[in-house]
């Protein structure tokens, strides 16, 4: 228990290393741009299967379970949407991506930890944990929202697809479905859970790159941490979200 | 001028540097030299404010660079060059970009005036041409020159190197050792080289300071350490065959 609460100090004052003021302004611009590309426009490829797939089981699953005739057609879709919209492409996009992005974060800072990269920018001077970091975390709060937006629609896409090459519904009562009554301030509370979900994954994966000490295996070990920790942050965060936001 | 004065250290209660002091004056080449655990790389990381020593002070010419605050001793070591063991170049930057990084932070000039800096240091390394190459495609010895580069891209006005030429063959580190030797003279900067290597201590060493079990055992010179009567220096000094065939 004491070692967790010295984690939690010790990754709040790692985190106001972060934020303090950068050195230079243009630099750090530069680097958010690099970041959307490396870890954000990366991931599209792995965000859009999953989403596909996704949305062709969800809708599979709604049809099969909601069977009743006393139900209209379009609610297979109108709770697919939701699903997608809700939980699938905010939460559980972002707890694949913690898998992905996060590893990757903490691997990289890790391995210049441990090669001595990090104490040569802090010998030349320069705040390394606001350099490294603090990019990634803008560049990753920017795009994850983007990618869950465009999860949305795949995920909306590959329902459609196999609700209609498969029979199980037409284009037309699948698109009623989508459409109804659709609130979009759904929209804004998966936005802001997949904001909250962006700084969990960069900032604990840095911070677990950021503290590595010894060799390759203690690398490993901090990607690991990385991964569960962030997983874990993100359920916790995710209920309280919901909590606040629609309970 | 660096100056030590009393500096002790312990790491878990275990001394690692006890009661240390001694100055390193510009335009010479200041070596630290001790067997492994000795307190070499523990004195230069307190040197270079990476540590923090639990007493005694180290003095910058006037400044008193123990009294700053980590803000303060970060800005100060824009005054420092630093050439790590491994070298630490970063892995995603080329050379030219390797080299080009503090002038990136640390000024105003524009992209010829840092592409000719670059130049210039690469030529002082004798390495004119590999801008455009990765750490990855550089031999040992290269990534040693690049460091190094790297390290006088500001003109420091002190210069610290951790086992510059370990891991080198005996060509390369000798001409690794009067590379450093030459930026020293010809800077006129003070220079603290960290090493167990007995070619470098005979080659360069101007000023060596002699730690056992992290304290001040000897000082002098090259020409001093041959005839001196300390036992433990000795023991050292002509721990080799050829060197006790030598004496």
């Amino acid at each position: 228990m004491m070692r967790l609460f010295q984690n939690l100090g010790r990754y709040l004052i790692f985190i106001r290393r972060v934020f303090s003021r950068p050195e230079k302004h243009s630099l750090y611009f530069r680097q958010v741009f690099r970041e959307i590309d490396k870890l954000g426009v990366s991931s599209l490829g792995i965000v859009a299967i999953i989403s596909f797939f996704i949305g062709m089981v969800v809708i599979i699953h709604m049809t099969t379970s909601i069977s009743n005739p006393l139900i209209p057609a379009y609610y297979n879709s109108f709770t697919t949407r939701d699903v997608l919209v809700l939980e699938f492409s905010s939460s559980v996009l972002c707890l694949i991506l913690a898998g992905k992005v996060g590893s990757n974060i903490s691997s990289e800072i890790g391995t210049m930890r441990i090669t001595e990269q990090i104490d040569a920018l802090e010998t030349m001077g320069i705040n390394s944990a606001s350099y490294l970091v603090q990019p990634k975390i803008i560049g990753m709060m920017l795009i994850i929202p983007v990618l869950v937006i465009i999860s949305i629609f795949i995920g909306l896409l590959g329902g459609w697809f196999i609700a209609v090459v498969g029979n199980m519904m037409t284009s037309a009562d699948y698109l009623q479905g989508i459409r109804f009554d659709f609130h979009p301030y759904k929209v804004f509370y998966t936005l802001i859970k997949s904001v909250v979900f962006a700084f969990i994954i960069t900032s604990v994966s840095a911070y677990h790159g950021y503290y590595t000490q010894g060799g390759a295996l203690e690398v490993g070990r901090s990607s690991t941490l990385a991964v569960v920790w962030s997983m874990i942050l993100i359920l916790i965060s995710n209920y309280l979200v919901t909590q606040i936001m629609i309970g | 001028m660096i100056r030590v004065d009393n500096i002790s250290k312990t790491f878990d209660g275990k001394a690692v540097l006890t009661d240390i002091s001694a100055t390193f004056d510009e335009g010479r080449a200041n070596l630290i030299i001790g067997r492994s655990g000795s307190g070499k790389t523990v004195l230069l990381k307190c040197l270079i404010g990476m540590f923090e020593p639990d007493s005694g002070d180290v003095w910058y010419d006037a400044n008193r660079f123990t009294e700053l605050d980590s803000d303060q001793q970060r800005t100060f070591r824009q005054q420092m060059g630093v050439v790590f063991q491994g070298g630490a170049l970063f892995d995603s930057l080329t050379v030219e970009q390797n080299v080009r990084l503090p002038m990136d932070f640390f000024t105003s000039w524009n992209r010829n005036e840092k592409k000719d800096r670059v130049n210039f240091c690469l030529e002082k390394v004798t390495l004119p041409g590999v801008n455009r190459l990765f750490p990855a495609e550089l031999s040992g010895g290269m990534k040693k020159r690049v460091a190094i580069a790297r390290a006088i891209a500001l003109n420091p006005r002190y210069l610290f190197c951790d086992e510059p030429n370990s891991g080198l063959d005996p060509q390369t580190a000798i001409v690794i050792d009067k590379l450093i030797r030459e930026i020293t003279v010809d800077f006129n900067i003070t220079t603290v080289i960290n090493t167990h290597d007995m070619n470098s201590v005979m080659e360069i060493g101007d000023h060596i300071l002699f730690l056992s079990d992290g304290a001040k055992c000897w000082e002098g010179s090259n020409n001093e350490i041959l005839t001196s009567g300390n036992k433990v220096l000795n023991d050292f000094v002509f721990a080799s065959e050829l060197m006790k065939r030598f004496k």
